[in-house]
């Protein structure tokens, strides 16, 4: 038998674990109930996208995705135009954004002396912070008309002679383009990629980059085959979030890419993009020309679904791989 | 804790007073509008003048002129102003009347080194010409023929245009279908319509319109006459309807105004552009009010009619000091007719 005091013990510890117990619930609750809303409230998104859309798709047909008429007197819409802008604005910033973020981050993680390191560092999260119709008011202000002046001109008389890719470096010389939205984009998404590649390469364990070291590897090789296969999940993800905020951006980009609903080869050329067109068009559109912004708001919603899937994806395949050659 | 009580105390009268003065339906102290956004320096200029004078408050938005079509039917608000005015049939759907409010000018910019203010004159059609993409050059023998002795550069010509949606294009695209039957048949009118020019240029706003034909050499685009004059823009003369060439001048955007048949125009539907008359300025616009026939609270109706009766007999100055064109005073009284003829105030 056990003494009063044993028993008074026990009772608190039951009592204890049983308040334990009901805390735990009620923070699994919440977190599943908030993990949920997420799920909900994109779906929420999308069939209400879906419904305001629905008429343009009824009318239109496969015809909405295929067509390059934009003509709002003639009630005549056609998505090609911005879908095009989009993915070419996109991939121009991304493709100038990733190698400038991978070196800043790999200067800031291997290279730099310590006593630059956090203020780089803090100088890209403030980059990150400025809003976009700053970087837009900038791109139109002066970087347009100097690239216009400077660098498109020397770009058209070299690359514009080449054949067959030469038609893509055309363009009358206004500096407010496609090419010009692309790197504005490219510039507004340099910080988010470079401090998450940062934050990513900061966790690669020293023994780990230290034995590669130790065993004669040059920086570039550490880099290469230490730490971007260590952190390639999270390096993957710092881009994607990064595209997707070049697909979505708006502001920044009605400013510079010269909103012009006419296809072009040539990168600078004006152009439109998905979101630019929205915003240009929303306040004063109604009945078909509405629905079909709105259809333009869920092909951008699917754009950006179906460019995250086959990350996730290639993500899947290299891991795969990495297992297969490690076993 | 004292402070706090006194607070919230004076909260609870306040809330008490206000309750009070709005449970006094007659007595109205706010009204509210929306719309278009040509017309919003004006308004909120006669808003600030009215409120001194009678203590009535007008809110006005800068919505745009489609919103503002929009929230009157919906009627969140006491009137609604657009650039573009409604046609005969949805004023009839919705039981809305409309009359104008205030007019201004357009005019076409074009930014030619060395071009100084009413150097250049373009005419209708071949500005249509220019804005299609037919004509590409500004040394084109059709522009150097209208203007006999001047230099004109071999210089590309860049269109710029509204990238948003707005009255302003309206207007524009409606004088240009007047006077061009291929602009009519490939482009026609509207707030946004198709450009058809190659490398044509979407600026926001009478502000972007004017910053991008600023800069570019060789740019052409339409802006309100006050954003010329703001930007130091050089500015264009036209050929008119008559055949003359006029300049962009209040005494001919009025002349355009008081050569309308308002009269014999049902609605009021009349768009100022092409107006005959030797001294009519041939791109020139109005904004309408527009208001239910049979309001739900006719004192808020009473209240905008007064407001806009006032500005009408009050405001001719400040109209004129940001350059637009006072409704003559032909037209106030048969505007005063069609209130007292549609707008059931009891």
């Amino acid at each position: 038998m056990a003494t009063p005091e044993e028993q008074l013990i026990l009772h608190r510890q039951l009592q204890a674990k049983s308040s334990g117990v009901l805390l735990d619930r009620i923070f699994k609750g919440s977190a599943f109930s908030f993990a949920a809303l997420v799920l909900i409230v994109l779906f929420g998104i999308m069939l209400m996208l879906f419904k305001e859309a629905w008429p343009t798709f009824a009318h239109f047909g496969f015809g909405f995705f295929a067509s390059a008429e934009w003509d709002a007197v003639n009630n005549k819409y056609g998505a090609i135009i911005p879908i095009i802008g989009t993915l070419v604005t996109s991939l121009i910033a991304v493709v100038i954004g990733v190698p400038v973020s991978f070196g800043i981050a790999i200067f800031i993680t291997l290279m730099a002396p310590n006593w630059m390191k956090r203020p780089v560092g803090i100088a890209i999260e403030l980059l990150a912070a400025v809003p976009s119709i700053i970087y837009g008011m900038w791109g139109l202000f002066y970087f347009a008309p100097w690239f216009a002046n400077s660098v498109q001109p020397i770009m058209t008389d070299t690359l514009g002679e080449l054949p067959v890719l030469g038609q893509f470096f055309q363009g009358p010389p206004i500096g407010v383009s496609i090419f010009t939205a692309g790197v504005v984009l490219a510039i507004m998404i340099i910080p988010f990629i470079a401090s998450v590649m940062r934050d990513m390469f900061e966790i690669v364990p020293t023994t780990l980059k230290e034995s590669a070291y130790a065993m004669g590897s040059t920086t570039w090789e550490v880099v290469w085959k230490v730490i971007l296969p260590y952190t390639k999940a999270g390096v993957v993800g710092g881009i994607i979030l990064g595209l997707g905020r070049a697909m979505g951006e708006t502001m920044a980009v009605a400013f510079v890419v010269g909103n012009s609903l006419e296809l072009n080869t040539g990168l600078f050329y004006p152009g439109a993009t998905i979101a630019s067109t929205m915003a240009n068009e929303f306040n004063e559109a109604s009945g078909l020309h509405m629905s079909s912004l709105i259809a333009l708001g869920l092909i951008l919603f699917i754009i950006t679904f179906l460019v995250l899937s086959i990350a996730k994806w290639f993500l899947m395949i290299l891991e795969r791989a990495h297992q297969g050659t490690s076993t | 804790m004292m402070f706090n009580k006194k607070l919230i105390a004076s909260a609870v009268l306040a809330a008490a007073t206000a309750f009070s003065l709005s449970a006094h339906a007659d007595e109205v102290n706010k009204i509210t509008g929306a719309g278009s956004s040509f017309a919003y320096p004006i308004i909120s200029k006669w808003a600030a003048a009215y409120k001194k004078a009678t203590g009535v408050e007008v809110n006005y938005q800068s919505v745009g002129s489609g919103a503002g079509i929009k929230q009157i039917i919906a009627k969140t608000v006491d009137f609604g102003a657009s650039d573009d005015p409604m046609t005969v049939e949805d004023l009839e759907k919705n039981g809305l009347t409309q009359w104008p409010l205030i007019m201004g000018g357009e005019v076409i910019v074009a930014n030619i080194p060395g071009n100084k203010q009413g150097e250049l004159a373009i005419s209708g059609p071949v500005l249509a010409d220019i804005m299609m993409g037919k004509i590409t050059k500004w040394n084109d023998p059709a522009l150097q023929k209208l203007n006999p002795g001047k230099k004109l550069p071999d210089l590309a010509i860049t269109v710029v245009h509204r990238s948003d949606a707005s009255g302003t294009t309206a207007i524009f695209t409606n004088y240009l279908s007047k006077v061009s039957p291929e602009w009519k048949e490939k482009v026609g009118e509207g707030k946004t319509v198709t450009w058809l020019s190659k490398g044509n240029l979407g600026g926001k706003g009478n502000e972007g319109v004017a910053s991008y034909t600023g800069r570019i050499k060789g740019a052409i685009g339409y802006v309100e006459y006050a954003y010329a004059l703001q930007n130091k823009l050089p500015y264009m003369d036209m050929i008119n309807s008559a055949g003359k060439r006029v300049a962009p001048t209040m005494a001919n955007f009025a002349a355009a105004a008081s050569h309308a048949d308002w009269e014999h125009t049902p609605a009021f539907r009349v768009v100022l552009t092409d107006q005959p008359g030797d001294d009519s300025w041939p791109i020139t616009g109005s904004t309408f009010a527009i208001v239910h026939k049979d309001p739900e609270n006719p004192a808020q109706v009473k209240a905008v009619l007064d407001f806009f009766k006032w500005s009408m007999d009050h405001g001719q100055s400040e109209a004129k000091e940001l350059h637009y064109i006072p409704i003559p005073e032909s037209v106030e009284k048969l505007i005063e007719a069609s209130w007292a003829k549609n707008i059931k105030l009891k």
